[in-house]
């Protein structure tokens, strides 16, 4: 089993203009992620979202890149920090921010939110409130797929922090010994809430941790959405042609708090400008494979899709209170 | 009809189940190539293959997680947990996913899955191999739970839990396994028994006794023996307390007067406490005297049968309890 470090960003394998192409679908991508937290954070502060939301900004480039490789009918399992995963496959924004306002237009009606967002008919089995809850769910997926004789792949989103649950190790042990067709990717923001992984762990290079399970172990610069994309795509080649598991550490920073109501005073600001500096855009951008005018324009679409979905959100109409009682149970 | 143990009726759910349909798989700590540490599982893993008759490593957690996502996805597992005292070490993926995704999907996804478990006393297993504690289930909304007793009724409800598209959570009886019972259907016969319908298992005029799992047996018993001394009780077994069928209760209580209330959990916070008090709204003018109930008392189970007997209610107590009542 080789787990080793991922060093220089390959080059990606298309011709120039698929290149581009591929940029553009990554610009587009990462900045209506950016767009669509820098929305939900306004919602907050203005008094118009109930409760708390954790939001993806910063962090772009690993829900893209490693969406980028998946297929329509596979399986992704997500976070508390889910939005940036949804938007990345392809998830209704109008739905997501209506949900997220609690709205009787939102995907689940108002009754998940932030949290909770899901989108079953896209494969997306759901947000998840629990650190390391959607871990099995996620494993599970890829045994249901190996059950029915299909080549689909369930890719496993969570944190640095989820990677000390008991969940991680007994999902993780699992794929392994049964080749299960299931890619884990760890998005190391580098902090659990407050804590400091480094000051609660001895290991600070998660991906070593696959050694243990006997599966491969990669980290990346989770802040370069082609490498991700390059080495998440060879993690579900792999497990689609039934090699197994793979875990891929994305080395990434969260640039607020751990929800829209925490300041983050536990962290140095300079650590923040070091990661600022080379944010997901900005590193796309130095790629040179897009121009000003593309990249503008790329900019002004999106704006008016997430203006569209504020707009639709905000004018939606709460749920009637019955709806509380709905869906607990289905026939 | 047919006489059989109850581990072999549950053997047979499974099977023809699995027969019948082939998302139907199963995943549990020694269900394989040993047949289940209660034996419930044998030869099934000869016959459908490896995957669908997994042995798990000992991860609780992980082998109900991945059922919700197995369940999510097509597939309908049958989970087994050794001891239900275990659903303790799986209780995020029990309670915070299985039972919670389809309302926080706001109707999106449906998990059909069941976990079954053993509860109960009576074993010298001790603190963490004896407990009953279903009401923990019934707490949480989304999750239906199933208290069967015989062998008959432990196939049909089986059948039932599995096919339904919700988690179901199914409490078998340990002491029950290799109990007899002349109440199970030939084979061929494919009969479900629904949910939420309690069956009468004893007619009687002078006192209703509620109960379900092992303590139906016991009352019945106890029944019985009254009978001889010309009290005539009314036993129901629940079978399903999520959904609880209150009406046949109440009808009951209107022609009793009285009733009794008998379930294996602690005694405090439990089963009995929450019938007592969703029937006594219909039935507070019929009652003749208070409500009782009668639970395993609150401390721990013991080691030593001559400790851990006394705390939990069999046939005597229960007929002794019946006849200070009436």
């Amino acid at each position: 089993m080789s787990t080793k470090k991922a060093t220089a960003t390959k080059v990606p394998a298309e011709g120039k203009d698929g290149l581009k192409e591929q940029a553009k679908q990554f610009y587009t991508t990462m900045y209506r992620i950016r767009r669509f937290e820098e929305e939900v954070f306004e919602f907050y502060k203005r008094g118009l979202m109930p409760g708390l939301a954790h939001l993806y900004l910063g962090e772009e480039a690993v829900a893209t890149g490693a969406i980028a490789c998946m297929r329509d009918d596979d399986y992704v399992g997500s976070t508390h920090r889910g939005h940036g995963h949804m938007v990345a496959r392809g998830a209704d924004l109008n739905r997501m921010m209506a949900e997220i306002l609690g709205k009787k237009t939102g995907y689940s009606k108002g009754k998940g939110g932030s949290m909770h967002i899901m989108d079953m008919s896209k494969g997306f089995l759901g947000a998840n409130g629990i650190v390391g809850g959607g871990i099995a769910i996620a494993t599970g997926a890829a045994y249901s797929a190996k059950l029915r004789g299909t080549d689909q792949v369930a890719l496993s989103f969570f944190g640095d922090s989820a990677a000390n649950e008991g969940t991680f190790h007994e999902s993780l042990n699992m794929a392994a010994a049964w080749d299960l067709p299931c890619v884990y990717v760890i998005e190391n923001n580098l902090y659990g809430i407050s804590v400091d992984i480094r000051r609660v762990t001895r290991e600070h290079d998660l991906y070593k941790r696959a050694a243990a399970y006997g599966m491969p172990g990669v980290a990346v610069d989770g802040n370069d959405v082609f490498a991700v994309r390059d080495v998440v795509q060879k993690a579900v080649d792999d497990a689609r042609a039934g090699k197994g598991p793979t875990l891929v550490e994305c080395k990434t920073y969260r640039w607020q708090g751990h929800h829209v109501g925490d300041p983050a005073v536990y962290r140095d600001p300079e650590e923040l400008a070091e990661w600022k500096a080379r944010e997901p855009l900005v590193v796309l951008e130095q790629k040179k494979l897009l121009t000003a005018k593309e990249i503008a324009e790329i900019k002004a679409s999106v704006d008016a899709e997430i203006a569209a979905a504020c707009k639709f959100a905000e004018e939606s109409e709460y749920p009637d209170a019955a709806e509380a009682y709905a869906d607990v149970f289905v026939d | 009809m047919r006489e059989l143990m109850v581990r072999d009726a549950i053997l047979e759910a499974l099977d023809e189940e699995m027969a019948r349909d082939s998302s139907v798989y199963l995943m549990g700590e020694d269900i394989g190539v040993i047949g289940g540490n209660f034996k419930c599982t044998v030869g099934l893993k000869d016959k459908y293959g490896d995957l669908r008759c997994k042995d798990s490593p000992i991860s609780e957690a992980g082998i109900v997680g991945m059922g919700v996502g197995a369940a999510l996805t097509g597939m309908r597992p049958v989970v087994e947990l050794m001891f239900a005292d275990f659903l303790m070490v799986a209780a995020d993926g029990l309670f915070n996913q299985m039972a919670k995704i389809t309302y926080m999907s706001g109707g999106q996804c449906n998990v059909p899955m069941v976990v079954r478990m053993p509860l109960g006393g009576g074993r010298s297993s001790a603190a963490q191999h004896s407990q009953s504690i279903h009401a923990w289930a019934c707490h949480i909304p989304g999750v239906k739970v199933v208290v069967p007793s015989t062998a008959g009724e432990c196939k049909g409800l089986l059948k039932t839990a599995i096919r339904d598209n919700n988690p179901v959570m199914f409490f078998e009886h340990k002491m029950l396994y290799t109990t007899k019972f002349n109440d199970v259907p030939d084979l061929g016969e494919d009969i479900c028994i629904p949910f939420g319908k309690a069956r009468i298992v004893t007619e009687g005029t002078d006192i209703t006794v509620v109960t379900n799992s092992r303590m139906t047996i016991y009352a019945e018993k106890a029944a019985e023996n009254l009978r001889k001394e010309g009290i005539k009780a009314e036993v129901i077994d629940l079978r399903t307390l999520v959904p609880l069928d209150t009406e046949t209760i109440i009808n009951s209580v209107k022609k009793t007067g009285k009733l009794l209330i008998v379930d294996e959990g602690h005694i405090s916070y439990g089963v009995t406490g929450e019938i007592a008090a969703r029937v006594m709204p219909d039935v507070f003018y019929y009652l003749d005297a208070p409500i009782e109930r009668m639970g395993t008392a609150d401390v721990p189970l013991p080691f030593s049968p001559a400790l851990e007997f006394p705390l939990i209610p069999d046939d005597k107590k229960i007929a002794d309890k019946i006849k200070a009542m009436v």
